[in-house]
């Protein structure tokens, strides 16, 4: 059989893609050097279209946890979230419900529905008594829909609505002759509607821009709550929207301002982060037992975290400069990450604070384990892969797949005592003219943390040969991780790409080009607040853009248009 | 007088061509067919199962030398020797790309899955298992069941883009699932339909009642996202009235025990332990109307698979070990290669020691084994390695090798889909499209 296999014009291809990409690297959009005297002004407002966002795992559990208090158990299964843009919050606008995540949600309101109404919580979680437990008490049913329904569906419930839920738990009663599960089958009901599982946003004619849409004002509280404290609205923030507060700059501020100094605005950048990281991916990452005995589960539970509290301690606790996640020696450990780092670890269980010895090379989130291993395979370090992570994750840049036909096997033959370090294998990437246009994006950057296994422990030599960790980033040379983290923290892409993704996670969308002026903006409010995140969320959550509606023509819908011409004086 | 059935119609349709045509399955074909009935008289049901390998293949250690019926089993097919009459070897099926760029082991499985080749994992299509379940899967508890065995939660089953059917990666979970809660013995001797069952039913048909109000300002892709929750609630509303009627008794059928815990992770030794005790519990839910669809996921089609101790994976292996000079190939890789289809006899194995009827499970079944590209160190998609086991209840012939010729793959899925009962006449796009089944696989 003789086939012919398309490998050169793949190869040529990719080799095409890198150099504009590189090109696009080295003369970058670089922030304006003259920046505008005075704090910079918001531009006019763009918006885009009006979003359907399922909640993710994070933000279902705090939701659940916020409107029932904590310690109600979730049981069901959540599948791995849709990555879209670099982001599950993006994915989120276009994952569906298939039969099986129904069936979890099905599974997991019935279990809180059966808590929630238990013996041992019903005197503290419903919030009347039935005037008997055996017949149907539609006062009390309807309070209880009335209680729950706007926390639940973050606005206020038709009286329709309200009906239909009553209605549900006598139908419930009557099968099953008692009151309370009669409630328990009304509230699984509730959770299970697309009203809860999803934030559909809703738009009205903008009074202040006739002709244009949007968000209502409990679309605009959902955005901010999930945004400022990746939960649902509390009370008071329902009761501002309902009052119309949300519409006025200053009342808008005093809610973001509310929700920022609140405990959740840790669990908002905790989240975001997370995301950015990709530490979703944690569960599954496998080490070979045999060239890794140090790592185990608790090993795979730590690392993530430990990353998540440097980042929370930096930037929320000490409203730190995003820039010096990549440089700080201040850490957290625990024992088990202690046997991976070689450092001593007082506290038997639990977090203590440390500091990353000079000596040891590392400084920054790169050189925690938490990237190291991820980046990595099962049985050994990955240069490649660990520069394809900076570059994406870090800088917003994209590297394209790999050509067709890749045949590493002369360098890798292991019997080649030519080539006994990642850097000698990985040099044919950059003299084979398929790989090299991406490989020298991605290999001088890995490279430099090659003093770190395959798990994030450190090393001096590979093979017996002594490991040359120098590198170079789009013009910068450096060596090592700590050099790394410097030339990252210098890097002008580094905080655009932050404002970026914010600004992706936040709208669960990428910047349309016509938002690109509010972009700009952002990035120059980060840069004149110093580089601090909760400034640059504060400012997003209380500009006009976050809110505005871009609809094209043919996305309004009939009643949106009826809407719009009313709020025109009937001019159309 | 020659007997009338639908190989000799389609034969005297197209006056002996070996290419077949289009048609609408039609039942009565299927009568004359004594292999579906059991002894109760009650017509078995046709399960339809996708069985996937990572990184392909050895070529010259997979395809056999020669073609039709008197075929000799190739090295790594070997294993397969018991179930030689009950298998179809398909060779030289190419996914089409049309320019459409080859992500690396996604494109080629997704495009023979789907019809239509993608840049990414953004299917434009639903996959050819769903397809097939919308057809055949009514009636039964679960649409379809997807497990992955190597340790790490991925599947190549799509409704449509952005909501895979997750797999299960742990057999204790799959156990909980099919036979924990929920489960009803079909050979229990009473049955009590459940009244919390009939009120979960009339609470999802209140939730499904407010879909006219949800719709109302909801661009397209919304609407086809949120169409697919309410085709989800209808699924599940479904699933209740069928835990209301008691179930039919199944022969030879006794619930298995819980499987033990085992380590799940992508070393060679977990995962074939791991997958044997899958496909065991998939059998027995195929047994007893648990499911009529089933996905398995033997290794990702970047296959992860491993030793112990090295530092290597199957995948890497592809792209970085040389061609061993004595043997004219990766030997590593082959070793990987050949694991795989031990590992697929271990499947077969699961499926025909459960009898049923005149025969066994596997007989009723179709399973689909295919990998996600032929040569992994190319990324090839020319000639991607399938097979077909089962006779689908007497729908499909097997026992044969077959040469595709570089035809495109779809014309398998659309065989397959025919020979499931669904009406379809053409399948796939561009270069992929296609009216031509496979005669030679049609019964």
């Amino acid at each position: 059989m003789v086939r012919l296999f398309h490998s050169f014009r793949w190869a040529a291809a990719c080799m095409v893609l890198c150099v504009v990409l590189f090109s696009r690297v080295s003369l970058g959009e670089e922030p304006s050097a003259q920046a505008p005297a005075g704090p910079p002004a918001e531009p006019e407002a763009m918006g885009g279209p009006p979003l359907i966002r399922r909640l993710t795992e994070s933000q279902y559990r705090a939701t659940i946890a916020d409107i029932f208090g904590p310690g109600i158990p979730i049981v069901g299964r959540f599948e791995h979230g849709l990555r879209a843009d670099g982001l599950l919050a993006v994915g989120t606008s276009q994952a569906g419900i298939s039969s099986f995540t129904f069936k979890q949600y099905d599974a997991s309101a019935r279990g809180v529905a059966a808590v929630v109404v238990s013996e041992a919580r019903r005197g503290q979680l419903v919030p009347c008594q039935p005037r008997s437990e055996s017949g149907f008490d539609e006062a009390c049913a309807k309070q209880f829909v009335q209680h729950y329904g706007p926390a639940l569906f973050r606005r206020p419930l038709a009286a329709e609505e309200t009906q239909r839920y009553v209605r549900t738990a006598r139908a419930a009663q009557r099968r099953l002759g008692n009151f309370y599960q009669g409630l328990e089958f009304a509230l699984a009901g509730m959770m299970v509607t697309p009203d809860f599982l999803v934030r559909i946003e809703r738009t009205v004619p903008d009074p202040k821009r006739p002709g244009r849409l949007r968000l209502d004002a409990y679309s605009k509280a959902t955005r901010l709550s999930y945004f400022l404290s990746n939960s649902t609205p509390d009370g008071e923030l329902l009761r501002a929207a309902g009052a119309g507060e949300l519409d006025t700059d200053e009342g808008l501020a005093r809610q973001a301002d509310r929700l920022i100094a609140s405990p959740h605005f840790e669990a908002a950048v905790r989240a975001f982060f997370q995301d950015m990281l990709e530490f979703d991916t944690f569960g599954e990452l496998a080490k070979d037992p045999i060239i890794y005995p140090a790592f185990n589960s608790t090993v795979a539970l730590d690392a993530p975290e430990q990353t998540l509290r440097a980042i929370v301690g930096l930037l929320v606790t000490q409203r730190g400069d995003y820039r010096d996640l990549f440089t700080t020696r201040s850490t957290y450990l625990t024992r088990a990450l202690g046997t991976v780092y070689k450092l001593p670890v007082a506290t038997r269980n639990g977090w203590e604070s440390a500091q990353f010895p000079a000596a040891s090379g590392r400084a920054g989130i790169l050189t925690n384990i938490s990237f190291l291993a991820l980046h990595s395979h099962p049985g050994r370090s990955s240069s490649t892969l660990r520069g394809k992570s900076i570059r994406q994750v870090f800088l917003c840049q994209t590297i394209p797949d790999p050509p067709n036909n890749v045949d590493f096997s002369v360098v890798q033959d292991s019997s080649n005592t030519a080539f006994p370090t990642a850097r000698d294998r990985l040099e044919a990437h950059r003299t084979s003219p398929a790989c090299s246009g991406c490989h020298r994006l991605m290999d001088p950057l890995g490279l430099t943390l090659e003093n770190f296994d395959g798990l994030g422990a450190f090393r001096a030599q590979e093979n017996g040969a002594a490991i040359d960790a120098s590198g170079t980033l789009d013009g910068q040379d450096f060596r090592g991780g700590e050099g790394l983290g410097q030339a990252i923290h210098d890097h002008p892409r580094t905080p655009r790409c932050l404002v970026d993704k914010m600004y992706r996670s936040a709208a669960g969308r990428s910047a349309t080009p016509e938002e690109r002026p509010y972009v700009d903006y952002l990035n120059q409010t980060f840069q004149a607040d110093g580089f601090r995140v909760p400034d640059l969320m504060r400012a997003i959550a209380v500009s006009r853009s976050f809110y505005a509606v871009s609809a094209p023509a043919g996305a309004i819908t009939a009643p949106q248009r009826a809407a719009i011409q009313r709020s025109n004086g009937g001019r159309s | 007088m020659k007997k009338f059935n639908r190989r000799t119609l389609l034969r005297g349709v197209l006056g002996g061509a070996t290419i077949g045509v289009a048609l609408p399955f039609l039942d009565m074909f299927l009568s004359d067919n004594g292999q579906a009935l059991a002894a109760t008289g009650q017509r078995l049901p046709v399960r339809f199962g996708t069985w996937i390998w990572g990184c392909g293949f050895v070529p010259e250690r997979w395809i056999p030398a020669t073609t039709g019926s008197d075929y000799v089993l190739s090295p790594d097919l070997e294993p397969l020797t018991p179930y030689k009459s009950k298998l179809a070897i398909l060779s030289g099926y190419d996914v089409k790309l049309d320019g459409v760029a080859n992500k690396p082991h996604i494109t080629g499985c997704l495009g023979l899955r789907t019809g239509i080749p993608v840049p990414n994992e953004d299917v434009r299509a639903a996959t050819l298992d769903v397809l097939i379940g919308d057809a055949i899967g009514t009636g039964s508890r679960f649409s379809s069941i997807e497990v992955s065995t190597s340790g790490i939660d991925r599947s190549y089953s799509f409704r449509a883009a952005g909501s895979p059917n997750p797999s299960e990666v742990s057999p204790v979970a799959l156990y909980q699932r099919i036979f924990g809660e929920g489960f009803q013995d079909p050979n229990a001797a009473t049955f009590t339909p459940d009244p919390h069952t009939m009120v979960r039913q009339s609470v999802l048909s209140a939730v499904a009642d407010d879909r006219q109000r949800i719709m109302r300002n909801v661009g397209a892709a919304d609407r086809r996202r949120l169409e697919e929750y309410f085709s989800s609630i209808r699924h599940l509303e479904d699933q209740l009235a069928l835990q209301l009627q008691p179930p039919a008794p199944v022969e030879n059928f006794t619930k298995p025990e819980a499987p033990p815990n085992t380590p799940m992770d992508s070393e060679i030794g977990n995962v074939m332990v791991t997958h044997k005790l899958m496909a065991g519990l998939l059998a027995k839910a195929l047994q007893c109307n648990q499911t009529k669809v089933i996905n398995v996921l033997l290794s990702d089609t970047t296959s992860n698979l491993r030793r112990a101790g090295s530092s290597t994976t199957h995948h890497t292996l592809t792209h970085e070990e040389p061609v061993n000079p004595t043997l004219g190939y990766q030997e590593q890789v082959g070793w990987f290669a050949r694991q795989s289809m031990l590992a697929w006899r271990d499947f077969l194995d699961a499926m025909a020691s459960i009898p049923e009827g005149d025969g066994t499970l596997l007989d009723n079944c179709l399973i689909f084994a295919h990998s996600d590209c032929s040569i992994a160190k190319a990324h090839a998609v020319e000639g991607i390695p399938m097979m077909i086991a089962g006779n689908a209840g007497g729908r499909i012939r097997t026992g044969f090798h077959l040469a595709g010729r570089a035809d495109p793959a779809s014309r398998v899925g659309l065989t397959l889909q025919q020979a499931m009962g669904l009406q379809v006449e053409r399948w796939g796009v561009q270069s992929m499209e296609t009216n031509r089944t496979i005669a030679e696989l049609m019964a």
